[in-house]
């Protein structure tokens, strides 16, 4: 599959002033992002998650390295500014606080926003606005005032109004982190639906460790730098290099990998609680049967 | 005695409204001194609104809501007082601060209650070790700090005011992993050291696991429960009817006990749950 994103050593540090000396915030970081992936990023508050996030959306460009998004390079010294404006209409973001990025009272009137932007003739906006309402389960609520929408409901609409542009990648930065238990579902179903059934391409941004279990491919950063890349299973695998990097892994395989030292053979990486409990149970069963053949002979 | 306590308290926002339906309704709860109680519900089931309640910010329409055993309203010209009391830290507090160093911030609070001098000074210092702020970065702008660093200055900030009560709505959300546990188990160990009464609004069911002694759970304006936290979490479909969840960890021992071993409902930590399977050995 060809790469939506590749990105070739970039680096970023924020401008100091006459008082504080330059911040590097990307030191290096090689990656690409196959069209049509499901990719989690973790890393501890100032890893430079949401750096990389801003470098990939193209609000900050940055100070070296090279960047292509649909096979344009926009580092490149003959990128134009209609090739960023082209770049940029493929790959869309959906932020942390539900409350900042509603920009109208009508729920349909914010999600039209963006393809009012884009210029799009009515009847077109019209369908987008539509079928994008339809993809959120949110088309009920068209004609309703945004903000008496729970939290949940908010970030729904603010995804629809991300696939109304016909996305091809979204970036969710900590999209729910705000949200009640149920909120969470709700968006964490969506962005599942939306890369399965449509075939967008979804980078997810998460303190959660049990939402980036969910995904392919979880890129660990620390430092500005990419420390793991891998499936969940490798990722989670190894607890100390999560833990040592000021992260955590899912409760399941934080409970698998006390078992195990406690000889009880369980594999790390079953995040559903169903078959961690399985597993669980079976090597449990087996010890014990097989301590009580011990106890006979 | 009950530091906290709710005597059917109705409240609604917008009354003139017709239809209007209220945030609170007869709602009744008392919280006992000196543990940590978490404060659980669907976004809109009250939980903001009963906050604001206990530290006067907002009026109840009828009922009454005591601290240590006293009407709060009882002479409204003294409600400044309960706010000395009730200390509130917001949601996202970091955005709140405002001085030139991390130590005149944390100084705010008391100083508004007319401290100065060596207490004030070592009110700060205090606040800040609970906080787990090091000294070293008292002299330092609190606009230099990291995210999870400023959240500890607000909180020092409201911890400086000595409150009876301590309220904080969402503390640790944003935070990473690491800075979830350094200002919650900051709060954990002020509470047990300082044996002021903590309540905390979270929508992390684990995090409240780890954490709290008992939880309220809240639901369409009125107190769905209030138990020991154990018992909430092992009632799990109740929970999940309005719009919460349970620990993951709390799941896996629901599904342990179908697969044959039976380690209870009421598991809510990690290291509970390993202890309890290998009992079964």
């Amino acid at each position: 599959m060809n790469p939506i994103i590749k990105a070739e050593n970039l680096t970023f540090s924020y401008p100091g002033d006459e008082e504080s000396k330059p911040v590097r915030a990307l030191s290096g970081v090689s990656f690409e992002i196959p069209e049509g992936s499901f990719t989690a990023v973790l890393g501890h508050n100032g890893s430079g998650k949401s750096t990389l996030a801003k470098l990939l959306c193209m609000v900050n460009l940055p100070d070296s390295g090279r960047l292509w998004v649909a096979g344009r390079e926009i580092t490149s010294p003959d990128a134009t500014e209609a090739d960023i404006l082209a770049a940029r209409r493929d790959v869309g973001m959906v932020f942390q606080n539900p409350d900042n990025q509603i920009v109208a009272t009508i729920v349909e009137e914010d999600v039209a926003f963006g393809c009012e932007n884009l210029g799009l003739p009515p009847a077109e906006i019209r369908k987008r606005v539509d079928e994008a309402l339809a993809a959120v389960g949110m088309t009920e609520y068209a004609r309703k005032q945004a903000y008496n929408l729970s939290g949940g409901q908010k970030q729904r609409v603010a995804i629809a109004g991300t696939i109304a542009m016909n996305r091809r990648c979204i970036i969710f930065d900590e999209s729910t982190a705000m949200l009640d238990p149920m909120g969470r579902r709700e968006v964490m179903e969506i962005i599942r639906r939306l890369n399965r059934e449509q075939g967008v391409t979804v980078l997810l941004i998460t303190h959660h460790m049990n939402e980036a279990a969910m995904a392919d491919r979880i890129l660990v950063m620390n430092q500005g730098k990419i420390i793991l890349d891998g499936t969940p299973s490798k990722v989670f695998g190894s607890p100390d290099a999560m833990w040592k990097a000021g992260l955590d892994v899912p409760q399941t395989t934080e409970l698998a990998y006390k078992l195990r030292r406690a000889g009880i053979d369980v594999p790390l990486d079953l995040f559903d609680p169903d078959d961690c409990a399985k597993a669980v149970a079976a090597a449990v069963q087996r010890k014990m049967a097989k301590s009580g053949r011990g106890g006979k002979s | 005695m009950n530091a906290i306590e709710l005597k059917n308290v109705t409240f609604t926002y917008s009354k003139h409204i017709p239809g209007a339906v209220p945030a609170l309704n007869d709602v009744s709860i008392e919280v006992e001194s000196g543990g940590i109680t978490g404060l659980i519900g669907h976004t809109g089931s009250g939980k903001s609104t009963l906050v604001q309640m206990l530290n006067g910010l907002l009026k109840p329409d009828s009922g009454t809501v005591l601290l240590d055993g006293i009407d709060i309203w009882a002479e409204p010209k003294k409600i400044r007082e309960v706010r000395f009391k009730a200390g509130l830290v917001m949601q996202y507090p970091e955005y709140q601060l405002f001085a030139e160093t991390v130590a005149e911030d944390i100084a705010f609070g008391p100083k508004n209650m007319g401290l100065d001098g060596d207490e004030l000074d070592k009110r700060v210092r205090e606040a800040a070790r609970f906080s787990g702020l090091t000294e070293d970065l008292l002299e330092k702008s609190p606009f230099d700090l990291s995210g999870g660093q400023k959240r500890r200055v607000a909180l020092a900030g409201v911890i400086a005011m000595n409150p009876k009560i301590l309220i904080l709505d969402e503390p640790a959300a944003g935070l990473d992993p690491a800075g979830r546990r350094d200002i919650l188990g900051g709060i954990k160990r002020f509470s047990r050291e300082s044996g002021t009464t903590v309540l905390i609004v979270s929508h992390s069911m684990e995090d409240m696991a780890m954490y709290c002694d008992d939880v309220i759970v809240m639901a369409n304006a009125k107190i769905l429960m209030h138990r020991p936290t154990a018992e909430v979490f092992s009632r799990a479909e109740e929970l999940t009817a309005v719009g919460l969840d349970v620990p993951l960890i709390t799941r896996t021992a629901a599904a342990l006990r179908q697969y044959g071993v039976d380690i209870g409902l009421d598991v809510y930590t990690v290291d509970y749950a390993a202890e309890k399977i290998l009992e079964q050995l």
